[in-house]
């Protein structure tokens, strides 16, 4: 059994056999993150490159945990801090990287399509984890994982909205292709300003009362406002945003059924879901973080190994 | 193809029985001991011998796991795809345990290399020994030998040796295969 890409750069290119092999070799990996020496040897010849273009916390210690955990070399690049701002190019950068013999990059970049660009022109294998307003698909496939075990194991029927800023929501797109692959259904709820126009090609139903939305769902994920790829204004205030799309221990508690809440982090409190809501039982955000490292596992394991 | 069974029936399982008497020898009550199934196909002797051990000594916690071993292959990145693994299901500590692992072949000796890396995430064990249904012999890449043998078998690299079970494959028998010239 193998992957049917030699580099991850979106869920748009995984079939659900892909998906379902990265969950089963996460459970693995999960058992495996449980034992009290957690490490395995499997990557002990392979050099992993994270390079970071923007901002992360979750998502690099996630990726440089996981690497570690399978025992890959692991050297980590932050642009801020890099020959970037002296003008050198991403080919030019990743290429002086890949000449210290890297054999897999991690890649997170402000620009939609940055993964995708690199992986045809040069030869190491690429991860994604994150690419603009475009993919993030780790991300998506810990979320679905995260699902997943939460109701026992299948996705498929279960309906899951997604609240917020979706317009620039990498993760939204990498969720809903994700959880449609899966057969979950999808729905998106925010302000129509920051839902992209055509979006119900997608096939997910689009919904703009968060308490409406609620109540249809079994699972909300609660995306974070991203003010800072928001160039003007798309709501009148952020106080606003809160009182028509936060979610609020009130409006929890006044639904029918226990419904099951995430956030893929940085969590903005007060913002898109209040403490008493993100700290509550309903909640699963730190699972959300701990099968984060499992997933990523699999994935750099199953790509690694395709390498002859 | 052409299949020569070496072992069956009653045999297999008086072969079965004498290993079993042959750890009680050196294990006693099993109280210090535990038995380690290799994953994918070494898991079904463990059973069947820990059966037969809770048959022959009634009184006796006869503990055994299941061991993969997919993560500490030597051959990663050298085949065409990774391999996928299965599960590991151990529940006890084998720190201070005697530890006997457990294939239903020995052949070149790679796969128990893994294992007892493998096995050290589970603690640091007194002792560990290894008891192999088959014993292919002559053909091991790794200084490796197995304390308790079912049968020793002379064969080539080209030959196969495939071990089933009643409990999943509907009747014990050990057979040499052979691709036909």
């Amino acid at each position: 059994m193998a992957l049917s890409t030699r580099h991850l750069l979106g869920i748009k290119d995984l079939n659900r056999s892909d998906i379902e092999l990265i969950f089963e070799t996460a459970d693995n990996f999960k058992t495996v993150l449980n034992r009290p020496i957690k490490k395995v040897p499997s990557l002990r010849d392979v050099t992993i490159a994270n390079v970071f273009f923007e901002n992360s916390t979750r998502t690099r210690l996630s990726f440089e945990l996981a690497e570690k955990r399978l025992s890959a070399d692991v050297i980590n690049f932050a642009a801020s801090s890099s020959s970037v701002s002296k003008g050198e190019t991403l080919i030019d950068t990743v290429n002086n990287i890949l000449a210290m013999k890297v054999d897999m990059v991690v890649m997170r970049h402000p620009y939609a399509g940055a993964g995708i660009f690199l992986s045809k022109h040069v030869k190491a294998q690429i991860v994604n984890a994150g690419d603009g307003a475009h993919e993030h698909p780790t991300q998506a496939l810990l979320d679905a994982f995260s699902i997943r075990e939460r109701f026992g194991g299948d996705i498929a029927g279960k309906k899951v909205v997604i609240v917020g800023d979706i317009l620039h929501s990498r993760v939204a797109l990498s969720n809903i292709l994700c959880l449609k692959q899966l057969g979950a259904e999808v729905m998106v709820c925010g302000p129509t300003t920051l839902i992209p126009k055509y979006i119900g090609s997608l096939g997910v139903k689009v919904e703009h009362n968060l308490r409406k939305a609620l109540n249809w769902c079994d699972v909300a994920n609660m995306l974070r406002i991203q003010l800072e790829r928001q160039d003007i204004k798309y709501f009148p205030s952020l106080r606003e945003y809160t009182m028509l799309y936060g979610l609020n221990k009130q409006i929890l508690d006044s639904l029918d059924k226990e419904i099951t809440v995430m956030h893929p982090g940085p969590i903005n409190r007060g913002v898109e879901i209040t403490s008493d809501v993100a700290d509550s039982k309903q909640s699963i955000i730190l699972e959300q973080v701990e099968n984060g490292v499992a997933i990523r596992m699999a994935v750099l394991y199953l790509l690694a190994g395709q390498q002859s | 193809m052409q299949n020569l069974t070496l072992l069956d029936g009653q045999k297999f399982q008086i072969t079965i029985q004498r290993l079993c008497r042959q750890l009680i020898e050196n294990h006693d009550d099993f109280s210090g001991s535990v038995l380690i199934g290799i994953q994918p196909r070494g898991i079904y002797l463990a059973y069947r011998v820990a059966e037969e051990l809770r048959k022959i000594l009634p009184g006796s916690k006869i503990e055994q796991g299941d061991l993969d071993i997919t993560f500490y292959r030597d051959d990663f990145r050298r085949r065409n795809s990774p391999l996928v693994p299965n599960q590991t299901k151990i529940d006890f500590i084998i720190e201070g345990k005697k530890v006997i692992m457990m294939d239903d072949v020995l052949w070149t000796g790679r796969t128990i290399r893994a294992a007892m890396d493998a096995m050290q995430a589970f603690g640091r064990p007194e002792k560990v020994e290894l008891l192999a249904l088959v014993d292919r012999r002559y053909s091991r890449h790794i200084p490796v030998a197995a304390d308790y043998v079912g049968i020793e078998v002379d064969s080539i690299a080209s030959q196969k040796v495939v071990v089933s079970w009643k409990e999943t494959d509907g009747e014990d028998r050990i057979v040499l295969v052979s691709e036909a010239k």
